[in-house]
C-alpha cells in the first residue's frame, strides 16, 4: 500500500504523470532559454577576455595562460558538476569542500603512498564515494533535510582530516601522480587535469540532457511528489545525486593532489560556496529543476578569469575580492536583463 | 510505490565491496613511519634539576597547520622533559569564546602558571588581565595581547625581522646584478602579521638600490593558495630573479608550481621553517636556497620561562634576577651551510 495522498491532492496523478512528459516535450524553449542565458554569461566572459587582453596583453593571450587558467578551473569546475546535479534535484551540498579535504588527506597518507598512484586514485574517489553515500542515505532514507545532513558531513570529514593530518602537510613523493601536473605531460598542448575536466563536462552533461537519469533529476527538483506519483523513486534518485557528487569530489581530490603536490587538511576551503556560487551564476535554479552543467562551466570559467587577471595585473587582495563581489553581481543582473529581453523573465 | 527488496544479490554484493574498500581504507590512515626528534631538547635555559613542582596551563588555537601543531609539541615535550612540571594543556580552540572559556577553566583549576598563545591577542586581552588580577603570572606567546597588563612575560617571533632578514639576504645574493627584479608571495593579507612581514621586507628592499619588488601576491597559507598564486605570479613575470614565499607551508605549493611550469631561473626563499624547505635546501637541487625561521621552539622556550617564573628563578646566563619582560626571537637566515643545525626544529 502506498502513503495515502494528502487530500489536496487526490487528483494529482493524472496530471503530474502528463507533466513529466511535458516537460519533454518543451524540450526546444526550455533548451532556447538556457541558450540565451549561457550567452549571456559567455558575454560576460567575452568582456573579462577583452579587459585581461587590453590591460596584458603579452601575459594574458599567451597559450601558457589559456592552459594556466583552464588548470586552475579544473579542479573546482569538477565539482561545480556534481554540485549542478544536486541543486538541479533542489538539493545543496555543503560538504564538497570538506570531502575534497578528507579525500586528499586520506590518499596522502604514508600508508596509501605506499600504494603509488593506484593507491592514491582509488582511496580518492572512494574516500569521495563514501562520504557521498552517507550523505546520500541521511537524506534519501534518514529524512534529513539536505542543508543540515550536508553541514554536519561538512564538520565530520574537516574534523577526520584533521584528525588524520594532525595539522601536518602530507606531500606527495609518488612521482608518477606528480608528473601528471607538469607541462611535458600535456597532450597536446592540454594538461591532463583538463582533460579530465572536460571529460567529467560532457559525461555530465549527456547523463543531465540526454539520459533518463538525467531527467528524473529534472523531474525530482520540478516537483518531487508528481516526480514520486510518476513513479519515480525520489529517495533512490536522491542517493544516487549525492554519490554523484562525492565522486566528483573524489575525482577532484585526486587532481588537487597532483596539482599542489600534497594532501593538507585546509584543502578545498570554501569549495562549496564557490560551487553553488558558479552553478547558480550559470543559471540553475537554486530552488531546483533546472540545470545547466554548460552554464555552471562557464560560471567557473568566469569566476578563474576574474582571479587570473587581477593576478596578472598584481591587484592587492583587498581589491580583488570587492571587485570579486562586484562582477557577480553584474554578471547576474545582466542575465536578468537578457532574459527579459528575450521576454522570458 | 516500488518498496526496495531489503537483501538482493546485488546489494550483497556491492555491499560486500563498500565493506572490503572501507577495511583497505582504513589501514591507510596511518601516518606512523614519520620519526619525531623533539627539537631544542637538548639546550636548557634555567637549570635542570628539579625545583619546586610547577602547574603549567597551556592554551593555545587549533592545531591545523604545521607549525601550530609544531607550538603543541615542543610544548608538550619540554614540559616532559622536566620532572617538577605538570601540564595541563586545553584542546585548540580558533573561536575567541571558547578559548576565553578554556582559560577561564584553568584559572579556576588554580595553575602556577598559564601560557597562552591566543587565537586573537587583542581579543583575548581581558582573559588575560584576570589571570594577572587572579594572581597567576601568564606568559604570552606570540600574538601579543593589547595591554602589557594582561601577561608577566612576551615572548614570540619577529615578523618585521622575518621580512629584513629575507631582504637583506636576497638584496646580498644579488648585489652585483644590474635591475634585479623580486617577487613576493605573501600570506593571508588579513593578519597584521603578514602585513609587518611585508614593510621589514620592502624596508630591506632599500638597501639595495639595484633590486626592485615588481609583483606581490598574497595566498593563504594553505598549499593549495600556494599554488593557485604561485602560477599566476609565474605567468604574471616571465624573468625575475629573487623570490620570497612568506610560509613553508604554501611553498610547498608554490614549488609545485614552479615544477609544474619548468621554470629555474631564479632564487626562492622561504619562511617559518618548515622540515620539508629544510630538506630542499639541504638537497640544493630546487630554486628554494634559503629560509627565514618564525621558530616554533618558542613554545618550548615558553615552557621554560612559565617553570622558571613558577619557581621564582631567573634565566640563566644572564644577570638579571627576573625574567625579561619581553623576549623578541631572532629570524635566523637558514642557508645550506648552516641547514643542518636547524634541521630538527623544522616541522612538518
Amino acid at each position: 500500500m502506498t502513503q495515502p495522498a494528502p487530500p489536496a491532492q487526490q487528483d494529482a496523478p493524472m496530471p503530474a504523470a502528463k507533466s513529466t512528459p511535458d516537460k519533454g516535450g518543451s524540450r526546444r524553449p526550455l533548451g532556447l532559454r538556457m541558450d540565451v542565458r549561457n550567452l549571456s554569461l559567455l558575454g560576460v566572459l567575452a568582456v573579462l577576455v577583452a579587459v585581461g587582453g587590453f590591460t596584458k596583453p603579452d601575459e594574458f593571450l599567451a597559450t601558457s595562460n589559456l592552459q594556466l587558467v583552464l588548470t586552475q578551473a579544473s579542479v573546482i569546475g569538477v565539482v561545480t558538476v556534481g554540485m549542478t546535479f544536486v541543486i538541479t534535484s533542489g538539493g545543496i551540498d555543503l560538504s564538497v569542500g570538506a570531502i575534497v579535504a578528507l579525500a586528499s588527506v586520506w590518499a596522502t597518507t604514508v600508508a596509501t603512498q605506499e600504494f603509488g598512484f593506484a593507491g592514491i586514485l582509488f582511496t580518492a574517489v572512494v574516500v569521495g564515494v563514501g562520504c557521498g553515500l552517507v550523505n546520500g542515505l541521511l537524506i534519501a532514507y534518514g529524512r534529513m533535510v539536505p542543508f543540515i545532513a550536508t553541514l554536519a558531513m561538512l564538520a565530520s570529514a574537516r574534523g577526520l582530516a584533521l584528525q588524520i593530518t594532525d595539522g601536518k602537510t602530507q606531500i606527495v613523493t609518488v612521482d608518477s601522480v606528480l608528473d601528471l601536473g607538469v607541462r611535458d605531460a600535456y597532450i597536446l598542448g592540454i594538461p591532463p587535469l583538463v582533460l579530465v575536466f572536460a571529460a567529467v563536462t560532457v559525461i555530465g552533461w549527456l547523463v543531465l540532457n540526454r539520459t533518463t537519469f538525467g531527467r528524473r533529476t529534472v523531474a525530482v527538483g520540478g516537483n518531487a511528489e508528481a516526480a514520486r506519483l510518476a513513479g519515480i523513486d525520489v529517495r533512490r534518485q536522491r542517493l544516487y545525486l549525492y554519490l554523484l557528487s562525492g565522486l566528483c569530489c573524489g575525482i577532484a581530490a585526486f587532481m588537487l593532489i597532483v596539482l599542489a603536490g600534497s594532501g593538507q587538511n585546509t584543502n578545498g576551503n570554501l569549495y562549496e560556496l564557490d560551487a553553488i556560487a558558479a552553478a547558480i551564476i550559470g543559471g540553475t535554479l537554486l530552488s531546483g529543476g533546472r540545470g545547466t552543467i554548460v552554464g555552471s562551466v562557464l560560471g567557473v570559467l568566469v569566476f578563474t578569469t576574474i582571479t587570473n587577471i587581477f593576478a596578472l595585473n598584481n591587484l592587492e587582495s583587498a581589491v580583488q575580492q570587492i571587485a570579486k563581489g562586484a562582477i557577480i553581481v553584474a554578471a547576474v543582473l545582466v542575465q536578468h536583463r537578457t532574459l527579459r529581453g528575450a521576454g522570458e523573465a | 510505490m516500488p518498496e526496495i527488496p531489503a537483501t538482493s544479490r546485488r546489494g550483497l554484493l556491492f555491499g560486500t565491496a563498500a565493506i572490503s574498500a572501507g577495511a583497505l581504507l582504513t589501514a591507510c590512515t596511518s601516518n606512523e613511519p614519520k620519526t619525531e626528534k623533539q627539537p631544542a631538547d637538548n639546550a636548557p635555559v634555567a637549570d635542570d634539576k628539579p625545583g619546586k613542582a610547577v602547574t603549567i596551563g597551556f592554551a593555545g588555537p587549533q592545531a591545523d597547520h604545521g607549525w601550530l601543531n609544531a607550538i603543541n609539541v615542543n610544548a608538550k615535550s619540554r614540559a616532559e622533559k622536566y620532572s617538577d612540571v605538570t601540564l595541563e594543556i586545553t584542546e585548540g580552540s580558533n573561536d575567541t569564546a571558547a578559548q576565553i572559556g578554556q582559560v577561564q577553566t584553568l584559572i579556576n583549576k588554580k595553575v602556577d602558571v598559564l601560557v597562552i598563545l591566543p587565537a586573537d591577542g587583542k581579543a583575548l586581552t581581558q582573559v588575560g588581565l584576570q589571570a594577572m588580577k587572579a594572581g597567576i603570572p601568564v606568559v604570552n606567546l606570540d600574538r601579543i595581547f593589547a595591554s602589557p597588563q594582561a601577561y608577566r612575560c612576551w615572548i614570540g617571533g619577529d615578523n618585521y625581522g622575518m621580512g629584513l632578514n629575507a631582504g637583506n639576504y636576497i638584496g646580498e645574493q644579488l648585489k652585483d646584478k644590474p635591475n634585479a627584479k623580486v617577487i613576493e608571495l605573501a600570506g593571508l593579507d588579513n593578519l597584521e602579521l603578514t602585513k609587518q612581514r611585508t614593510q621589514g621586507f620592502d624596508d630591506a628592499l632599500k638597501n639595495y638600490p639595484n633590486l626592485r619588488k615588481v609583483a606581490r601576491q598574497a595566498a593563504d597559507f594553505t598549499v593549495e593558495s600556494g599554488q593557485a598564486k604561485m602560477a599566476q605570479l609565474l605567468q604574471a613575470q616571465s624573468q625575475f630573479d629573487a623570490l620570497w614565499n612568506h610560509d613553508d607551508d604554501q611553498g610547498v605549493g608554490a614549488l609545485r608550481a614552479i615544477a609544474q611550469a619548468g621554470r629555474k631561473d631564479f632564487l626562492m626563499v622561504g619562511g617559518a621553517g618548515a622540515r620539508s624547505a629544510m630538506d630542499a635546501i639541504k638537497a640544493d637541487n630546487s630554486v628554494l636556497k634559503a629560509t627565514v625561521l618564525y621558530p616554533p621552539t618558542m613554545a618550548a622556550s615558553a615552557i621554560d620561562l612559565a617553570r622558571a617564573l613558577g619557581q621564582g628563578k631567573g634565566v640563566s646566563g644572564m644577570a638579571e634576577l627576573e625574567i625579561p619582560a619581553s623576549l623578541t626571537l631572532y629570524s635566523a637566515v637558514v642557508t645550506k651551510d648552516n641547514v643542518d643545525e636547524y634541521l630538527p626544529t623544522g616541522f612538518n
